[in-house]
């Protein structure tokens, strides 16, 4: 069979890495950085989703189908977010918002 | 069944085809691949699913910061971490019991998947614990919210998407649960070896995605007051 498997030491590690980075944002968010604190903790967070994706999902070893749909998913969310934040950010900017 | 033995196509034929192969599929590996890409496919729903309910998040959180921030404070952090390092390790046993699967071990994947269950439910009991304070606290939305915070009408807001958010994702843990029950009696009969595990696999995507979504609600919810005290 053509399926790759990863050893459990190396899942292991993934699950340390993983471990480490909770801990790692725990203890950032203790500390005001302002809005950094968000940059900060969303990034972390997209490290360990990644790292969840792409080893413990297999993605790495996926077909580039697969890793094309999982892309699409997310790309999808963030048209969501992005463009329904670009009009919230932006009213009154350019005309004033009736009623306000 | 003399005659099936006296053709030589018919007896090669069968012993090509493995127990597990459907018949529309050419080979293992071309179903292993059409069940992970389904899974997928299911997954990006499930990512807008959710995505919804963040954008929500995303909305309410830029308009109301400050209620928000004094709201997250309310939130027992310890909790939340300790349930997020529960998850995680609930992902690496996961991932174990299709490594057990891969090397022929069929004692170890009813052994992976019992821990991965008991994980959750672990996480689910500290859910429980964690939703009585909100209630003993009021801090509920609905006609006995109370909030002594600055702008408790939009902390309510907070609340709201907390439980909903959080309920969502316990909802799709105790799935997760009855699904790895199903998977660990199957896995018992000896129905999963090196060469068919598609099943345990698409139980595995679907579990590492229900964490992958609380790797984000944890900062987002519990985390916002940390540095506010």
């Amino acid at each position: 069979m053509s399926e790759h498997v990863s050893s459990p030491r190396f899942y292991f590690l993934i699950f340390a890495a993983l471990i480490v980075l909770t801990g790692v944002t725990v203890w950032v968010a203790e500390i005001d950085l302002g809005a950094a604190n968000d940059v900060v903790a969303l990034t972390i967070a997209v490290t360990k989703a990644l790292l969840v994706m792409i080893f413990f999902m297999h993605l790495r070893h996926s077909t580039r189908l697969t890793v094309l749909t999982a892309l699409a998913g997310f790309f999808w969310l963030a048209i969501l977010i992005l463009i329904t934040m670009s009009d919230y950010v932006s009213r009154g900017v350019i005309l004033p918002v009736p009623g306000k | 069944m003399s005659s099936v033995a006296a053709d030589p196509h018919a007896v090669h034929a069968h012993a090509q085809h493995h127990p597990s192969l459907a018949h529309q599929f050419d080979n293992l590996d071309q179903q292993r691949e059409s069940s992970t890409l389904g899974m997928w496919i299911f997954l990006v729903t499930e990512i807008m699913f959710f995505g919804g309910l963040f954008t929500a998040y995303v909305i309410y959180r830029s308009q109301f910061s400050a209620a928000f921030q004094a709201a997250s404070h309310h939130l027992n952090v310890i909790m939340g971490g300790a349930n997020t390092a529960v998850l995680i390790l609930s992902s690496l046993t996961m991932a174990m019991a299709i490594w057990a699967a891969q090397v022929n071990r069929r004692k170890l994947i009813v052994v992976f998947l019992i821990l991965t269950m008991l994980l959750g439910a672990t996480f689910l009991g500290v859910k429980y614990f964690e939703y009585k304070e909100k209630f003993t606290h009021h801090l509920v939305p609905g006609p006995n919210f109370e909030f002594d915070g600055p702008d408790p009408q939009h902390a309510q807001i907070f609340f709201s998407l907390y439980f909903i958010m959080t309920g969502l994702h316990a909802l799709h843990m105790i799935i997760g649960i009855g699904v790895l029950t199903w998977l660990a009696v199957l896995s018992w009969k000896g129905r999963f070896n090196s060469e068919y595990h598609n099943p345990l696999e698409c139980a595995g995507l679907y579990w590492h995605f229900v964490d992958i979504v609380w790797i984000f609600l944890f900062p987002l919810l519990y985390l916002l007051g940390a540095h506010a005290h």
